[in-house]
C-alpha cells in the first residue's frame, strides 16, 4: 500500500515535470527563446512542488500514525482497564491488541481486547486512507499552485535551484541529526538506567553480574551492575592488541618508507592495506578456528594452562587487524617530515639507521602518537572479534591467559535477542554504550587535535 | 715556560684507521642494519599472519564446496503418496525401504543407526522432488541424496575413521611407569609389577579369597604415579587385573597384611603401546554396522562428491549438510540496496554542497566535524542507535533489511561524503571558471561538468564505502539481523532477514562439526564479493582516470 502510494507520488511528479515543460512552451507559443529560464526548469520547478511536500507528508504521516493510533486505542478502552498497570503490561496489552488485529489468536483474548482489536483494524484502515487522500492532495494542490506561476517571465530556474540547494542543505544536516541522535538516544536510555542503578554503583563496582530475573520465579543472581571488571577487561585486551600492533605496525613503516626499494613499498603497502580490509566477523573466526587452539596446544606443552577464549587470543588477533592504522598512519607521519631535516641528518654523516631513531622519528612522534590514538579507539569499540573469541563473565584479573569480557561483548550479548527497554539488563547497554562512545569519540579529538598541530609546525 | 708549545687537545685528531674508530663504524652500521631487519621482520609477520588467516581459512572452507552424496533408488510406490496431494505422502516409509534395498544386511535392529548415515532431511528431499514432478508417482527414481553431517566429514577425510585410544597425557604415564621397569612381560601378556599392600581390612582370605581386589590394585598402581588426579589412570590395568591379587591369596594366605610384589595385565591399548604400536579405536562418532554399511555403498560406487551448489541457492538449515546462503545473499543484498538508494544521493548532496555552496560558518565547521567524527565512532553504537531510534521509538519492524539498510547508509555516509569531496576537488578550477565564464548558473556548472567529471572517483568511493557495509556485523546482531530463514520465498524489505556476516557469526556458533566448514565456506563467499567489489572499484578508477 505504502509502496503503491509512494509510486503513485513519483510518477504524479513527473506527470507533473512534463505538465510544466509544455505549459511553459505553450505560453510562448513555441518561441523557446522568450521564456526566461529553458522549459525544462519550469517541469522540474512542478515536480518538485508535487513530489516533495507529499512525500514528506506520508514520512512523517508514518512516524507519527503509530504512537496517535496507540493513544486513542488507550483512551477508548472501558475506563478503569489501565489502572495500576505499569507502562511494560501498557505496552504488553497493546501488542495483543495488535496481534489480535493481525489474526494471530492465542488463548482467549477478553471482550474489551477484541473489541480493541477491531477498532484499532478500523482505525489502521481508516489512517492509510486518509494518509493517502491527503498526500495525493497535497500533490495535486502543489500542481496547481506551481502550474499556475508558469509564464514565460517566471524565473523557474532560480526557483528550482533554490529547492536544490535546500534539499542539498537538508542532506548535510543529516550528519548532524545522527550524532544528535546517537547521543539523544544514548542519554536517554542510559539515564533511564542509572535512575535504577546508581551511577557510582555502576562506575566504581567490582562486580558485574546482569543476569537479572525476567520472569517471576526465574532463578538468577540478583543483578549486579559494577563496570569496572568490564573496562578492566576492555583495556585489557586493547593493551594486548597494541602490544602486538605498535612494534609490527611501526617497524614496516620505517622500513617501507626508507629502507624499501619503491617497487617492494609499491607492492607490500596494499597487501597490508588488506588486512584492513577483512570483516571483523573473519578475524573472530580466525581467532576462534585457528589462533586460541595453537595458544592452547602451545600452552600445554610448555605446561601452562590457557583458557580456549583466553584475553591473549583476542587481543592479538585484534592486533593483527590494527597493524594497518599503526603502519599507514606512521607512513604519513615519517613521509610528512621535510626532506631537509632528513638531508640534513645524512650531511652530517648519520647513518641511515641513525637518521630514522634520531630524527625522523622524533619529529614524526606527535603523528604516530595520533595514529596510536586512533588505533586504541579503534581497539576498544571493536565487536565482532571480542563477541566471538573473548569471554562472557566479567572477571577482574590482569592475566592475560584467562577470559574477560568488554563492554563491546556486554553490549551485544545484553541485546541479541528480543529486548524489552523496560529492564535494566537493556538500558545497562545503553549505559556502556554511552561510556563507549564518549571514550572513542574523546580518543578521537585527541589524536585529530596532536596530528593537526603538528600539521602545523612544518607547514 | 721555554719548553712552550701547542697542545693539540687529543680528541681532535682523530685517526680514522685505528681500531677503535673502525670499531664504531661497524657498531654504527650494525645498528642500522638491525633497524632495516626489524623492519623486514615485521612485514615478513605481517604478511605472514595474513597468509596463516587465508590459509586456514581456505583450508576448511574448500571441503564444503563439495556434498557427499549417495545415489538412491526411491520406489514412489503410489499407495503410499496419493497423486491428488504429493504432499503428504509417506516419504519417511519410502526412504526407509529404498535404504534398506540398497544397504545389504539392513535388520530392524541396525536400521535406525544405519539410516542415520543419510542426512534427517532425506525424506523433505524426496517429497520435495515428487511435489515438483508429480508425474514419477508410482515409478522408481534415483535422487543423490546428502549423507550426514558426520559421514560427510568422513568422506572428505576431515574426521579420521580411526582415532587414538590414548590421550597423550595417558600415553606419558605409561611411558613413566616404563622409566620404573615396572612394565614387565609374563606368560604373553604385559603387565605391571607392583608393590601391592593387602590390607587385611580390605579382603577376607576365603577361600575363596574375596575383598575390594580392584580398589587395591587401583590404589597401588596411584601410589605410583602420585601426581595424578585423574581417573582415566586405572583403565590402564585389565579388566581381569583385580583377579591377580585373588590368585596370590590363593595360593599364600600368608601375604594378607604384608606387602608384595604382584603383576597385573594392561588393558589392551596399552599392551600394543608397549610393543611400540600407537594403539587405534574407531572413532566413537561411527558404530560398526554404519562403517560397513558406508563402505558398501562406496564399492558399489553410489557415494560421489559433486560441486555443492546447494551452498549458493539453498537457505539456511540445522543440519548443517542442507544449509546454504542463498537466504543470507538475499539479505544482505535488500539491505546494500537500502544502503545505496539512501546513501548515495544522500552522500553526494551533502558533498556536493559542503564542497562548493556552503558559506564558511559555524554550522559548516560543525557539520564538517561531525562528518569526521562520525567516521571514527564504533559501529556497535550505531546498532544502539537503530535499536533505539528506528526499533524502539519508530516501531519500524525487528530484523528487518530495511532497518539493516537504514543503519549501514548511516554508517557509509561519512566515507562516501569524504570520497566525493576529494573527487570534487580534484576537479580543476579552469572547468568551472569556463563554465561561469560562458554564462552557466553555479547550480549549471555543478551538474553540468563538475558531477560528471567527478563521477567515476565517487562511484569508486561508493562501491568501496558499499564493500565496508558489506562486511559489517555487529549493528545488525543488534537489530536482529541474524534471524534462522530456512527458506529464501519470503526475504523482503520487511520481513526478517539474516546477512553474509550474521550467518557467519551464527554458524560459527553452532556446535556441529559440519558446520565449522560452512562457516569458512561462507567466509570465502563473504570475502570473494569484497574482492569483486574492490575490482570494480579499481577497475573504475583505472578506466575512468584523467590526468588534467
Amino acid at each position: 500500500m505504502i509502496g503503491y502510494l509512494l509510486l503513485l507520488l513519483i510518477a504524479l511528479a513527473v506527470f507533473g515535470y512534463f505538465a510544466g515543460r509544455r505549459r511553459a512552451v505553450s505560453s510562448v507559443g513555441g518561441r523557446q527563446q522568450e521564456l526566461h529560464s529553458r522549459p525544462n526548469y519550469h517541469g522540474a520547478f512542478v515536480a518538485a512542488w508535487i513530489g516533495i511536500p507529499s512525500i514528506l507528508l506520508v514520512l512523517v504521516w508514518l512516524l507519527l500514525q503509530g504512537p496517535v493510533i496507540d493513544h486513542l486505542l488507550l483512551w477508548s478502552l472501558p475506563p478503569g482497564t489501565t489502572d495500576g498497570l505499569s507502562q511494560g503490561q501498557i505496552d504488553l496489552m497493546l501488542s495483543e491488541i495488535r496481534s489480535v488485529a493481525a489474526g494471530n489468536v492465542f488463548g482467549e483474548p477478553s471482550l474489551a481486547v477484541q473489541a480493541a482489536a477491531e477498532r484499532y483494524q478500523h482505525w489502521q484502515v481508516i489512517a492509510r486512507w486518509a494518509m493517502a487522500g491527503a498526500a495525493v492532495s497535497v500533490a495535486l494542490l502543489g500542481l496547481v499552485l506551481a502550474g499556475r506561476r508558469i509564464s514565460p517571465s517566471f524565473r523557474a530556474r532560480h526557483g528550482a535551484e533554490r529547492i536544490l540547494s535546500g534539499l542539498m542543505i537538508a542532506c548535510s544536516l543529516i550528519a548532524i541529526l545522527t550524532t544528535l541522535g546517537i547521543v539523544i538516544s544514548l542519554l536517554i536510555e542510559a539515564l533511564r538506567f542509572f535512575d535504577r542503578v546508581s551511577i557510582f554503583e555502576f562506575l566504581f563496582g567490582l562486580n558485574w553480574e546482569p543476569q537479572i530475573p525476567i520472569r517471576e520465579g526465574q532463578v538468577t543472581a540478583g543483578g549486579a551492575f559494577g563496570a569496572i571488571p568490564v573496562f578492566a577487561g576492555t583495556l585489557l585486551i586493547s593493551a594486548i592488541a597494541m602490544t602486538v600492533a605498535i612494534p609490527i605496525g611501526l617497524f614496516s613503516a620505517i622500513y617501507l618508507t626508507e629502507y624499501a626499494h619503491p617497487k617492494v613499498r609499491a607492492a607490500v603497502k596494499p597487501v597490508l592495506e588488506l588486512l584492513a580490509g577483512v570483516p571483523t566477523v573473519v578475524y573472530g573466526f580466525f581467532a576462534v578456528l585457528t589462533v586460541a587452539p595453537a595458544l592452547r596446544d602451545f600452552g600445554d606443552t610448555i605446561g601452562l594452562s590457557i583458557a580456549p577464549n583466553s584475553a591473549l587470543a583476542a587481543g592479538a588477533v585484534m592486533g593483527i587487524m590494527i597493524i594497518p592504522f599503526i603502519s599507514s598512519l606512521s607512513d604519513d607521519a615519517i613521509t610528512a617530515v621535510p626532506r631537509a631535516m632528513r638531508d640534513g641528518s645524512y650531511a652530517m654523516g648519520a647513518t641511515k639507521g641513525e637518521t630514522i631513531t634520531k630524527v625522523l622519528l622524533p619529529a614524526a612522534l606527535p603523528g604516530i602518537m595520533g595514529g596510536i590514538l586512533l588505533a586504541v579507539s579503534r581497539a576498544i569499540g571493536e565487536t565482532m572479534i571480542v563477541v566471538m573469541a573473548a569471554g562472557i563473565i566479567a572477571s577482574l584479573t590482569a592475566n592475560p591467559l584467562e577470559p574477560v569480557t568488554t563492554v563491546t561483548v556486554q553490549i551485544v550479548t545484553l541485546l541479541i535477542g528480543d529486548v524489552e527497554f523496560d529492564n535494566p539488563k537493556t538500558l545497562a547497554a545503553f549505559a556502556l554504550g554511552l561510556f563507549l562512545f564518549l571514550a572513542t569519540l574523546a580518543l578521537n579529538v585527541l589524536a585529530l587535535h596532536i596530528v593537526r598541530k603538528y600539521r602545523e609546525q612544518y607547514e | 715556560m721555554s719548553d712552550a708549545k701547542v697542545i693539540k687537545p687529543e680528541s681532535l685528531t682523530i685517526d680514522w684507521q685505528s681500531d677503535k674508530t673502525n670499531r664504531r663504524v661497524r657498531r654504527r652500521y650494525a645498528a642500522n642494519r638491525r633497524l632495516q631487519a626489524y623492519g623486514i621482520i615485521a612485514i615478513v609477520l605481517a604478511i605472514g599472519l595474513l597468509g596463516v588467516l587465508v590459509t586456514s581459512i581456505v583450508s576448511t572452507g574448500a571441503p564444503a564446496f563439495v556434498q557427499t552424496k549417495v545415489d538412491l533408488q526411491l520406489d514412489i510406490d503410489s499407495a503410499k503418496v496419493d497423486p491428488q496431494d504429493p504432499a503428504s505422502g509417506n516419504y519417511r516409509t519410502i526412504f526407509r525401504d529404498a535404504v534398506a534395498n540398497t544397504v545389504p544386511g539392513v535388520t530392524s535392529k541396525n536400521q535406525r543407526s544405519i539410516t542415520k548415515i543419510f542426512s534427517s532431511d532425506a525424506p523433505y528431499i524426496v517429497r520435495d522432488y515428487v511435489v515438483s514432478h508429480p508425474d514419477v508417482i508410482g515409478k522408481t527414481v534415483t535422487l543423490a541424496i546428502p549423507v550426514s553431517d558426520p559421514f560427510d566429514q568422513l568422506y572428505k577425510g576431515v574426521i579420521p575413521l580411526k582415532v587414538d585410544a590414548l590421550s597423550w597425557s595417558e600415553a606419558r604415564w605409561f611411558e613413566r611407569l616404563k622409566n620404573r621397569a615396572v612394565v614387565v612381560e609374563q606368560d604373553g601378556r604385559t603387565g605391571l609389577k607392583l608393590d601391592v599392600y593387602i590390607d587385611p581390612a580390605k579382603v577376607e582370605a576365603g577361600p575363596p579369597p574375596s575383598g575390594e581386589f580392584a580398589a587395591l590394585a587401583q590404589d597401588s598402581l596411584q601410589a605410583y604415579l602420585p601426581n595424578v588426579r585423574d581417573s582415566s589412570l586405572f583403565k590402564m590395568l585389565a579388566d581381569d587385573a583385580p583377579e591377580a591379587i585373588a590368585k596370590r591369596i590363593a595360593a599364600d594366605s600368608g601375604v594378607i597384611g604384608k606387602t608384595v610384589q604382584i603383576v597385573f595385565p594392561v588393558s589392551a591399548p596399552y599392551a600394543e603401546l608397549a610393543k611400540g604400536e600407537t594403539p587405534k579405536v574407531l572413532n566413537p562418532r561411527y558404530s560398526p554396522d554404519q562403517i560397513e554399511a558406508f563402505d558398501t555403498l562406496k564399492e558399489r560406487g553410489l557415494v560421489r562428491s559433486p560441486f555443492n551448489w546447494e551452498l549458493f541457492f539453498r537457505a539456511d538449515s540445522r543440519f548443517p549438510e542442507r544449509a546454504g546462503l542463498a537466504g543470507a545473499i538475499a539479505g544482505s543484498f535488500y539491505a546494500l540496496l537500502v544502503c545505496f538508494l539512501l546513501s548515495f544521493p544522500i552522500g553526494i548532496a551533502a558533498a556536493v554542497y559542503l564542497e562548493e555552496f556552503a558559506p564558511k560558518n559555524r554550522i559548516t565547521d560543525l557539520i564538517e566535524v561531525n562528518i569526521n567524527n562520525l567516521a571514527a565512532v564504533p559501529s556497535v553504537v550505531f546498532g544502539l542507535l537503530g535499536l533505539a531510534v528506528f526499533l524502539g521509538y519508530f516501531g519500524l519492524p525487528r530484523s528487518a533489511p530495511l532497518v539493516g539498510g537504514m543503519v549501514l547508509s548511516l554508517m557509509t555516509l561519512p566515507t562516501i561524503i569524504i570520497a566525493t569531496r576529494a573527487a570534487l576537488k580534484a576537479v580543476p578550477p579552469s572547468i568551472r571558471e569556463a563554465a561561469l565564464g560562458v554564462g552557466a548558473s553555479k547550480h549549471q556548472v555543478m551538474m553540468h561538468h563538475v558531477l560528471p567529471l567527478a563521477l567515476p572517483g565517487i562511484l569508486t568511493g561508493t562501491i568501496i564505502g558499499m564493500a565496508q557495509a558489506l562486511g559489517e556485523t555487529a549493528p545488525l546482531l543488534l537489530i536482529g539481523m541474524n534471524a534462522f530463514i530456512p527458506s529464501v520465498e519470503n526475504v523482503g524489505l520487511l520481513e526478517p532477514a539474516t546477512s553474509l556476516p550474521t550467518q557467519i557469526y551464527s554458524w560459527a556458533d553452532s556446535p556441529e562439526r559440519g558446520f565449522v566448514s560452512r562457516t569458512s565456506a561462507a567466509i570465502l563467499v563473504l570475502l570473494g564479493f569484497l574482492v569483486l567489489m574492490n575490482v570494480i572499484a579499481v577497475a573504475l578508477r583505472h578506466m575512468f582516470e584523467r590526468k588534467w
